[in-house]
């Protein structure tokens, strides 16, 4: 029995381990910056690895936990993300005071997001949530010199508070209708009863603060821009994937019962979220608000995959999820490192970036490309697929008007191309160097790029693992 | 021959030029790489001839059919008709112009050939598609070198002109993309052959033909989604005007002409609107043209006029005229690939395209200058050269349809041609014939890559004007498959 946990709670128990280690490596003596990180980035390499080992099914503590092979894979896909993010801050953190606490804060909210991510009952989901959120709001606050980045850090607490109130509550209203927690149980009694749609769109509303679906998205900007450049990037890419992973599950779960309600709920936010986000994005000049308010509208495709409610629903996101990792996090890395080493992050910035430094243009525009779903990119798969799930249901004004507002996103993505490869400036970047770690993490960010899509094992092997509706 | 060459010898073309280390090495690579292309499009050419004298009456040759996405029906499947090979030919000569044309290039020149090759692998994707999300995949994969070779080697307001053919032609896709939806779900199936076979119900087609068609349109300038065209065009730099000429709008036209093939039924209950803007498109594009002082726009004014043809051959749907619409688009590719190959050796040489500033050029560049007139009567339907052949046999078929508003479609389109020709031999007399200014006194003529470019796109020309019979060989059988099912679906009504 004990064993068996064991490997059902792997991943947990390595990350567990890891954060141990680092408050031994803190107590311990004065070390170097670059050991540190560099002891940090194998064992979040051996972390990877040891996730794609063995899957198992099974629940422990009485259900409050489960996992399978989707799951196991939604956790790799996270831990992948945090490797890369780890990788590329590599610049920014080598000078930092406090290596060890800013990796505590990451892995332990990362640590909550499995056990969100597993969760077989609203309780657990809950505590999952908790654990992840509030250790981020202290790492929001990590460039410990900027006024904006504690700005950023109240922010996120005060509106993650808000948002985790507005869930509880509607948690504490389905309990109160079906008296059970449990994901399994609460099926069955969920009907259209008015106290439990309330009660489900409390939920959702929690929900979609925390994915800044509109029009809970207020807080996302200012928070992305105050932030350090690698927690906007967990921010923006592993804590919302989890969220929606465990959306998408709770949906799919137990939500089955009201499908038709939820249908056209998914719409409505996925149409404002998109068109908004759009709206937006182009406008910016903040390279950081723009990804901001850009992935805001990555957001909007994903709840329209997520509304098709089929296996190919669920697969699609945690495909396109596989492929945003490796390219938001090919645009924040190069993002990250000219922020570290010039301080500059606005897009006019980047004018005549290409004229400097070739390599990191690159890696810009094939992120931007991925993005904004050009082909060959995998982003042109994602994209595709998740409105493709969507289209399921043959609401052909929605994947219309997706489809249009893809062109909307081209437009303010090839704008920073645009500004890379075509306009002059007087005052370009100079030329960077750029840290091998970081460099290798873009390489395998631009390597996941161009094969997750056109090598199509990957789909089959998501499809195969995802369960629908 | 593995149909799949076609992509991977671009592919490796481009890989080669990322690895190359000098501007000689770059264009040798390019070259090379080019002329394997066209080989092997001969080569293919030459197989498929042999496999249709051997009395092979399969519609698609060298079919393969690999799976990709298993999960949601998604195949590689490949093949092509003699429509598509016809094509193909078209796309590997004009790449090989195009990198001749260029090869003076020395801005970024290592970016500049690799976008090219891109571009071309694209378009070569495309035509060989017979599953519809590998078609959608390549019509994309052709976009961004397009954007980026306007925006970066491009003249005057590049970056707006880039914008707008990039956003128009997502635009498009977009629009393509809602289609193939529609068809996915009503028929769980990508694939062009075997939805033609189980056919597509009435109410589905209605709804989604207009999306595909239009879609497709915006890559054709269909009338009135053709505003890329011009500033695209123009701005662009001398290889890519070709390409987007000559290849690039023919990817509209070849989808345009599949979709009303798939959709029959859709084609003909649309087809007035069809013709309507055709003759829409080809009228003003010529009155269009007329205003125009700078070459390149008078080039780009006229080809929205000739792919009104290729739309007005499509919207007929009759076996003449669709035939004419694939030689249309062949000619007009070859033409119009040529056209810009003369306009660009002009302006590199005298730094002006408006045609007040020029005069008497065939005193000093005789060779430039008896290309840029073989390319304006070509231009304006000569008899001798390939648009006379594809704009007879668009009308021939035209007139087939006796209803009055079809008639009246033809012969107003009929009639532009005497615009054509007024606005053709007015910029080409202003240009090489009358005084030569001064500055203009001592120009070298064409050099070995010109006169090669040149030359290929001549023959292939030539070949189609006085040897007809050779591309209606060739494309015939396709067309006479295409038509059993809308025959099928005219009868019906």
């Amino acid at each position: 029995m004990l064993s068996n946990i064991f490997i059902l709670l792997r991943q947990e128990l390595i990350l567990s381990l890891l954060i141990f280690l680092l408050l031994f490596i803190k107590i311990g003596k004065e070390r170097s910056n670059e050991t540190v990180l560099n002891l940090i980035n194998i064992l979040l390499f051996v972390n990877l690895a040891a996730g794609l080992f063995g899957m198992s099914e099974g629940g422990a503590f009485n259900g409050m936990f489960t996992t399978n092979a989707f799951i196991v894979l939604e956790k790799n896909i996270l831990n992948l993300a945090i490797l890369l993010i780890s990788m590329q801050s590599y610049a920014w953190m080598k000078h930092h005071k406090q290596v060890a606490e800013f990796y505590l804060l990451i892995f332990t909210s990362l640590l909550g997001m499995f056990f969100m991510i597993s969760s077989g009952n609203l309780l657990m989901f809950y505590l999952g949530l908790e654990m992840s959120t509030i250790p981020l709001a202290a790492a929001a606050n990590f460039d410990l010199a900027k006024r904006k980045s504690s700005e950023a850090a109240m922010k996120l607490i005060l509106s993650s508070a808000f948002s985790s109130g507005i869930l509880l509550m509607g948690i504490s209203f389905l309990y109160g209708t079906s008296g059970t927690l449990s994901l399994d149980v609460l099926t069955a009694h969920i009907g259209n009863d008015p106290m439990q749609l309330f009660a489900f769109i409390l939920l959702v509303s929690g929900f979609a603060f925390k994915i800044s679906a509109v029009p809970f998205h207020l807080w996302t900007a200012d928070v992305y821009e105050g932030s350090p450049v690698a927690v906007t990037a967990f921010l923006s890419v592993v804590s919302k994937a989890a969220v929606l992973f465990t959306f998408t599950s709770i949906l799919y779960k137990v939500f089955t019962p009201i499908a038709t309600v939820w249908y056209g709920v998914l719409v409505v936010l996925s149409v404002a979220t998109i068109l908004i986000g759009n709206l937006f994005a182009i406008r910016q000049d903040n390279f950081k608000r723009f990804l901001a308010f850009s992935s805001i509208a990555q957001v909007g495709f994903i709840l329209i995959g997520i509304s098709g409610s089929s296996q190919a629903g669920s697969a699609s996101l945690v495909y396109f999820v596989l492929i945003y990792v490796f390219s938001n996090l090919a645009a924040f890395g190069v993002v990250t490192v000219v922020s570290a080493l010039t301080g500059k992050e606005n897009i006019s910035d980047f004018k005549g970036f290409y004229k400097t430094n070739p390599f990191l243009s690159w890696v810009l525009t094939i992120a931007l490309f991925s993005l904004a779903g050009v082909p060959p990119t995998a982003g042109f798969f994602g994209k595709l697929f998740l409105m493709m799930a969507g289209a399921a249901k043959e609401n052909y004004g929605l994947i219309t008007f997706a489809a249009l507002n893809m062109v909307v996103s081209f437009f303010y993505y090839l704008k920073v191309v645009k500004a890379i490869f075509m306009e002059e400036n007087e005052q370009p970047i100079q030329k960077l160097s750029v840290p091998g770690m970081t460099k290798l993490a873009m390489y395998i960010c631009v390597a996941g790029i161009i094969t997750t899509g056109l090598a199509s094992m990957v789909y089959d092997y998501i499809y195969s693992l995802s369960i629908g509706l | 021959m593995n149909l799949s060459l076609l992509i991977l010898l671009p592919l490796l073309t481009a890989l080669l030029i990322l690895l190359s280390k000098n501007l000689a090495q770059i264009r040798v690579i390019g070259l090379a790489g080019s002329l394997a292309q066209l080989g092997a499009a001969g080569w293919l050419l030459k197989l498929f001839m042999d496999q249709r004298a051997a009395g092979n009456t399969a519609t698609y040759l060298f079919e393969t059919n690999t799976v990709w996405f298993k999960a949601l029906n998604i195949n590689y499947h490949i093949g092509i008709d003699g429509i598509a090979l016809a094509m193909i030919l078209l796309s590997a000569l004009v790449v090989v112009a195009g990198l001749l044309v260029s090869w003076t290039m020395e801005k970024l020149s290592k970016e500049y050939f690799f976008l090219l090759v891109l571009l071309s692998m694209g378009a070569y994707g495309f035509f060989i598609s017979l599953d519809l999300f590998t078609l959608f995949f390549f019509l994309e994969v052709a976009v961004i070198p397009k954007f980026l070779l306007i925006g970066i080697w491009g003249s005057g307001k590049k970056e707006n002109s880039a914008m707008k053919l990039a956003l128009m032609l997502m635009a498009g896709s977009a629009l393509v993309f809602v289609g193939l939806m529609g068809i996915y779900y009503n028929t769980h199936s990508f694939d062009m052959v075997q939805i033609g076979q189980m056919g597509i119900s009435l109410g589905v087609q209605k709804f989604f033909f207009p999306f595909l068609f239009l879609g497709f349109g915006i890559f054709a300038a269909l009338f009135p989604f053709h505003t890329w065209v011009p500033d695209g065009h123009a701005s662009a730099p001398t290889a890519a005007s070709m390409f987007l000429a000559g290849i690039s709008m023919k990817l509209g036209g070849y989808g345009c002409l599949r979709m009303a093939a798939l959709m029959p039924d859709a084609a003909h209950s649309y087809s007035w609107i069809i013709i309507l803007l055709a003759t829409i498109a080809i009228i003003y594009g010529a009155f269009a043209t007329m205003m125009q002082t700078d070459l390149k726009y008078i080039n780009a004014y006229s080809s929205i006029s000739h792919c009104g043809f290729v739309i007005l051959g499509i919207g007929m749907l009759n076996k003449t005229s669709i035939n004419g619409a694939v030689i249309q688009m062949v000619s007009h590719g070859l033409m119009t690939a040529l056209f810009f190959a003369a306009i660009g050796m002009i302006y590199s040489r005298t730094h002006t395209r408006m045609v007040a500033q020029l005069g008497g050029l065939l005193k000093v560049i005789p060779f430039i200058s008896s290309v840029f007139v073989i390319a304006g009567l070509c231009s304006l339907g000569l008899p001798g050269f390939s648009g006379f052949v594809a704009e007879m046999t668009v009308f021939m078929g035209a007139w087939q349809n006796s209803d009055g508003f079809y008639r009246f479609a033809t012969i107003i389109s009929a009639a532009s041609i005497v615009v054509t020709a007024v606005y053709i031999l007015r910029a080409t007399g202003k240009t090489i014939m009358g005084p030569i200014s001064d500055e203009h006194a001592l120009l070298g003529d064409a050099t070995w890559n010109e006169k090669f470019a040149a030359g290929l796109l001549i023959v292939g020309i030539l070949i189609i004007g006085l040897a007809p019979f050779l591309i209606n060989q060739l494309i015939m059988p396709a067309t006479d498959f295409l038509m059993i099912n809308i025959d099928k679906a005219i009868t019906l009504k």
